[in-house]
Order: C-alpha cells, then sequence, then structure tokens
C-alpha cells in the first residue's frame, strides 16, 4: 500500500478559516466513541457539555476563567513554534513563574499597595518563565541540544523543585499538606465582574493576544521569527541572527507561560500548590496547533478548549462518563487537526502496489 | 548517615535497585533507537509506555495473569507504533506534533480507561507483581549475584533486547536496510527496500518495546497504575538515544545511570524526613540534561534522515 500525496491549489483565505472549525466538529463526533464506550447517553452527555460550560451567566464567565492559562499557554507554544523553537516546556515556565509570584506575594508586607505589587509581580512572573526557556534555548544555540527533549525533561526538574519548595521553605506553618502560606491581599489580581470569578487576568492575556499579533505582523521581530522557522540556513544568510532571534522567541513563549502561572496563583488558588497546573502547559501544545499558530486563532481554540474542560465536568457529573473525556478531546483534536490540514494542502490517493 | 550508606546490604540494595530501575529505560530507549535509526522520531514514546502501563495492569486484574497483561501491554504499544506509522510515515506529518499527539491522545485515553475500568474507588487496585527469579548458581556470586542474578525476568529480558539489537543493527542484513533507511532513505530506496514498510516495522515493534517498558513499571516496579506513574521515563529514554550516539550500548549506559540515581534518589527518600527528598527527585532529570550536553560534544551525529518524512515524488528532498 502507497500513499500519493499531490499538492492541492491553497485555500482561498475564508476557506482555511474554516479548517480548525471542521476539526473540531469532527473531533466532537468522533468523541462520541468513547461516551458510548462508558455507556453514556449521547444527546444528554452533549447537551450537558454545552450547558455546563456555557449554560448560564456564571459558567460562562467560568469558562472565561478556565480560558485564561489556556490562552497564555496557548499563545506560548504558538509564538515558539513559529520560529520551530520546539518549546514543550509550558508547563515548567508556568510553574517558574507561579512559584515567583507566590513567593512575592507570600513575602511582601501587606501594606505595599496592589498598584506596586501586581506590575511587579507579572513582570517578574513573566521573567521567571522566560528564563526557564531561555535554558534550553541557549543549550539548542550554543550546543546544538535537542530542545524538545530539554524543554520537556526541564519540566520535571521544575515540578521536583516546587515539590521541593511545598514541602520544605514554602510549606505553609503549621500544615502538612503540600500547599504555601495566603499571599497578602494585594497580590489579588482583582475581580471585575461581580458574582464572577472574572479576573484581571484575564483582560492581561487578551492584551497578550494583541501584543503577539502586533509583534508577528508589525514589527523586525516578528518577520524574523517567522524567516528563522521557514529557513533558518536562509535567514542567516538573509542578515538575520538566528540565536538572537531564537534567544528572544524563548523570553517571550517562556513568560507568557509565566504569566499563566501568576495568574492562576494570583486569582485563583491565592497559595501556591502542588497541582497548580492541571496540565495546561501541555494542553497549549493542541490548542497553538488548532489555532495555527495565529494569535487570535489561538485566543479561540483556547477558549474551546476551555468549554471542554469545564463542560467535561458537568457532563462526569450527569452521565457518569469519566471527566478525563476532556484530556482524550485534546488528543484528538490536535491528531484531527494535522489530518485536516494535510487533507488541504495535499490531495490524498492511497494505491495497493 | 555516610556509615549507614557504606554497608554491604545497603551497597547491594542500591544497585539491585539501580538495574531493576534501569529496566523500563532500557526497553523504551531500545524501541527508540530502532525507531529512529529508521529515521522517525516517535515522541508518542511517553504516552505508549503509559498506555502499555495502564494496559499491563488493567489486563492483569482481570485475568490474574502478569504474562497476559505483559502481551497485551505489547500488543497495544504495537497498534500505538503503527498509528504513529500512518501519521508520521504514510501521511508524513511532523513527526514533532504527529508524536506530540499520540501521547496527549494516549495520555487522555489511558486515564479515561483506567476510570472507566476501575471506578474511583478510595483504596486503588492492585495486582500480585512479578516476583524475582534467582538463577541457579550465579546468583550465589557474593555481591554480584544479588545485583545481577536475582532479578525479575524481565530484567533479563531487558538485556536480552540490548544484546539481540545490537547484533541486529550491525550484523544482520535487515539491520543494514534500517540504518541505510535512516540515512539515506533515496538510496534505500534505489537499492530496492522499501523506505516505509521499513520504517512502519520498527515503529511497530519499537512500540512493542516501549509497551514493555511502561507495563514493567505496572507489574514489577509497582503494583498499581498511578496517573504519573511514567513520570517522564519515555522523554528520558529519548534522551537516552542521544546520550548514547544512536547505538544499543550507549543507550544501555545511559539508562542504568538514570536508573542508578533513581534508585539512590528513593534510598535517600527512606532515610529519614530531614532530607529534602524532592530535591533528589530532581537529581535524575537534572543528570538527563547534562548527560545530553556531554552526548552532544561527540561528533557522530543522528541518523540523516530522521524527521524527513520519505516521498518518492520528492526525490533530493
Amino acid at each position: 500500500m502507497r500513499v500519493i500525496l499531490t499538492k492541492r491549489h491553497p485555500l482561498p483565505h475564508w476557506l482555511q478559516i474554516m479548517i480548525p472549525v471542521a476539526a473540531i466538529i469532527v473531533t466532537l463526533i468522533l468523541a462520541a466513541i468513547p461516551i458510548l464506550f462508558a455507556g453514556g447517553d449521547l444527546k444528554l452527555s452533549y447537551i450537558t457539555l454545552f450547558k455546563g460550560a456555557l449554560g448560564t451567566r456564571y459558567n460562562i464567565l467560568e469558562t472565561c476563567v478556565k480560558a485564561c492559562p489556556l490562552i497564555l499557554t496557548g499563545l506560548a507554544v504558538a509564538f515558539a513554534f513559529r520560529s520551530k523553537f520546539w518549546n514543550i516546556g509550558a508547563e515548567g515556565q508556568l510553574m517558574a513563574g507561579a512559584i515567583t509570584a507566590a513567593a512575592i506575594g507570600i513575602y511582601t508586607p501587606a501594606e505595599v499597595p496592589a498598584v506596586v505589587l501586581l506590575p511587579v509581580i507579572l513582570f517578574l512572573g513573566f521573567l521567571a518563565g522566560g528564563a526557564w526557556a531561555f535554558l534550553p534555548a541557549f543549550l539548542k544555540m550554543r550546543m546544538k541540544i535537542d530542545d524538545v527533549v530539554t524543554t520537556l525533561i526541564l519540566n520535571y526538574v521544575m515540578l521536583h523543585f516546587m515539590g521541593f519548595l511545598l514541602f520544605g521553605p514554602m510549606q505553609q506553618p503549621g500544615s502538612s499538606w503540600p500547599r504555601s502560606a495566603a499571599i497578602v491581599d494585594n497580590a489579588h489580581l482583582p475581580i471585575l465582574l461581580v458574582r464572577s470569578r472574572f479576573h484581571l487576568g484575564i483582560l492581561i492575556a487578551l492584551t497578550m493576544v494583541f501584543i503577539i499579533w502586533f509583534i508577528n505582523e508589525k514589527t523586525v521581530l516578528g518577520y524574523q521569527t517567522k524567516a528563522v522557522g521557514v529557513n533558518p540556513t536562509a535567514s542567516f544568510f538573509g542578515g538575520i541572527n538566528n540565536t538572537k532571534v531564537i534567544f528572544l522567541t524563548a523570553l517571550i513563549s517562556g513568560g507568557l507561560a509565566g504569566l499563566a502561572g501568576v495568574s492562576e496563583v494570583c486569582a485563583i488558588h491565592f497559595h501556591l500548590l502542588m497541582d497548580v497546573s492541571p496540565g495546561y502547559g501541555y494542553s497549549g501544545i493542541p490548542i497553538a496547533m488548532l489555532g495555527r499558530l495565529h494569535p487570535v486563532g489561538t485566543a479561540l481554540s483556547a477558549f474551546f478548549f476551555s468549554v471542554i474542560i469545564v463542560g467535561a465536568q458537568s457532563m462526569s457529573r450527569m452521565t457518569g462518563v469519566p471527566v478525563y473525556i476532556a484530556e482524550l478531546i485534546q488528543g484528538m483534536a490536535l491528531i484531527v487537526m494535522l489530518i485536516a490540514l494535510l487533507m488541504t494542502e495535499y490531495r490524498v490517493k492511497v494505491v495497493r502496489d | 548517615m555516610l556509615e549507614e550508606i557504606f554497608t554491604i546490604t545497603f551497597m547491594t540494595g542500591l544497585f539491585s535497585a539501580t538495574i531493576r530501575l534501569a529496566a523500563p529505560i532500557i526497553f523504551a530507549t531500545m524501541g527508540e533507537i530502532l525507531v529512529e535509526r529508521s529515521g522517525v522520531l516517535n515522541l508518542g514514546i511517553e504516552g505508549i509506555m503509559l498506555m502499555g502501563a495502564v494496559t499491563g495492569f488493567l489486563t492483569t486484574l482481570q485475568t490474574g495473569s502478569l504474562w497476559a497483561g505483559m502481551l497485551a501491554a505489547s500488543i497495544i504499544g504495537l497498534v500505538f507504533g503503527l498509528f504513529m506509522a500512518f501519521l508520521a510515515v504514510y501521511l508524513g506529518l511532523s513527526q514533532h506534533v504527529a508524536g506530540l499527539g499520540i501521547t496527549l491522545l494516549s495520555s487522555g485515553l489511558a486515564m479515561y480507561v483506567y476510570r472507566l475500568v476501575v471506578g474511583a474507588p478510595t483504596v486503588p487496585p492492585i495486582i500480585t507483581p512479578f516476583t524475582k527469579i534467582a538463577i541457579l548458581g550465579l546468583s550465589q556470586i557474593p555481591l554480584l549475584g544479588e545485583v545481577f542474578f536475582n532479578q525479575y525476568a524481565l530484567v533479563y529480558i531487558s538485556w536480552a533486547v540490548v544484546l539481540l539489537m545490537w547484533v541486529f543493527l550491525y550484523k544482520t542484513k535487515w539491520g543494514l536496510a534500517v540504518r541505510t533507511v535512516g540515512e539515506n532513505p533515496f538510496a534505500a530506496d534505489t537499492v530496492g527496500i522499501n523506505v516505509n514498510l521499513t520504517r512502519t516495522i520498527c515503529l511497530a515493534v519499537g512500540g512493542v518495546l516501549m509497551g514493555v517498558g511502561g507495563a514493567f513499571l505496572t507489574l514489577a516496579h509497582n503494583n498499581m497504575f498511578l496517573i504519573d506513574i511514567v513520570g517522564g521515563r519515555g522523554w528520558v529514554a529519548i534522551a537516552m538515544v542521544i546520550f548514547g550516539r544512536w547505538d544499543p550500548v550507549g543507550g544501555t549506559l545511559g539508562a542504568l545511570m538514570f536508573g542508578f540515581l533513581d534508585a539512590f534518589q528513593l534510598r535517600m527518600q527512606g532515610m529519614g524526613a530531614d532530607i529534602p527528598f524532592h530535591l533528589f527527585l530532581m537529581i535524575p532529570y537534572l543528570a538527563t540534561v547534562i548527560a545530553l550536553v556531554i552526548g552532544s560534544s561527540s561528533k557522530a551525529g543522528a541518523p540523516a534522515g530522521l524527521l524527513k518524512p520519505y516521498r518518492r515524488e520528492e526525490k533530493g528532498g
């Protein structure tokens, strides 16, 4: 058996935008298989999924709250993948940001006003994530060490470092749980809408969407990251300092993931916890791919993933389908999207030899 | 504390655990070496190991047979290896993203299936794991006997796999074909080797080894399934492939190093509460990064055809 791929004419722009939508629809149809295996009623499952995520004002706002870290990690991955810096380390970079935010938030005197404290936390959280991403970028550019492997393994280094802090120096006094003391009130990201957890971090995430769009489309750096991603040899001979571009990419990418950690600590948990991230960093990969590495697309796909994650909890309560359906759907969405992209670029024909 | 460390019982225990903890990494590393030698990077490894771990565990839980569990884990590894072949070889998708897709999908699936079969009991179900087999005569050798010849059957099998992989890659016609496909698929095609079929078979066999490596964790090293049971060992295996310069013996040395640090870390944990054991938990992973730095300084490189899908129509690519 052979598969023959022939290039298609590029799709018109408006149809390109429909590819992720088609991928989402196919994924949701495929999700019926595991739901049926779990003995869930299909109609009820899908209804509770969407009602749980979008049924009431509160649910919609909760979905936005969940989307916040996903937008940031999705952007982190999308921005890195654009220049083919394979940053799979958003999870660890998120934790670096979370640890930084918690450390500042706990040890700062309560009198420091929020207008001073919050920018400091955001800035240093960004920097911490960026620094943790810089290490693999440095190893990649200076020592030619594969970035996929280092970013992945550094996630575990950061995870255990956080474990060390939470069972050791940062553990809440008198507690035996891996949990830090609470951050001061002025380190809380303000809630913007009454009777909800809709917080400032969401606006920050959306601002980042705009900033990344601006960098990509309107700045020299955006042009350079794309050039390095498309053809590093050509960009090098075209006078671009590839190393510098990858270093900047890593700082920004890791910084975005760091911000996700900041917002989770300062708007959701108010403590540092071992499960500060239930895999948000890894979810960034399918989110970025589904968003076709475009910042607006990434934000939209983050919202879709958030619907799935929030909705899966209601669905699980109502139908008994395991809540891990959300993870399963994320994996399926990524693979479906990859195949969808291939099918729009190539005509796929299977022939028997 | 030092007196405690430098006793013979401590040392034999440490080295025996080193050998044991290296085994799952050895299986996975051998699987990944085979796959990468044929020109495919399989980042699905972490997820395939997790699928192997959960499938092996659940099968054993249901049937009571450990070897049935191993068989099921091998089959699921084979299936996911073939799935990766479909995506990366036949469709020619980006090996990075396709592999990560497989890992995400199979991680989700592993947790889903576990919850479906077991539910959410307060006490997780356990199985009776493999017991160690002392090899008659050899296990009586002082110190070395306990370390090397009183191990699980799977540990002995892992050594056999290393030997077989070495012989296969360097001493057989088929091994030469695999290496040619990995180095220069166009040349391989010219001399009549079916590039895509070769890669598919390597992915399938590699998947079996990854599945077995995962099942080792639930059926021998442990007696239950935990969501983070693989804990990055798949990524460590990929690092060890690079550290060992795509050579079975080099990869095994890397796996043994990880096994040693893992065993050491476990012992430190057991020695007292005043030691921050999470710092020790970090050591094997930090050492893996350092191993990459050391491994990358050598001249010998990755197979030249790695990461490139082979399409006959695009000659010279």
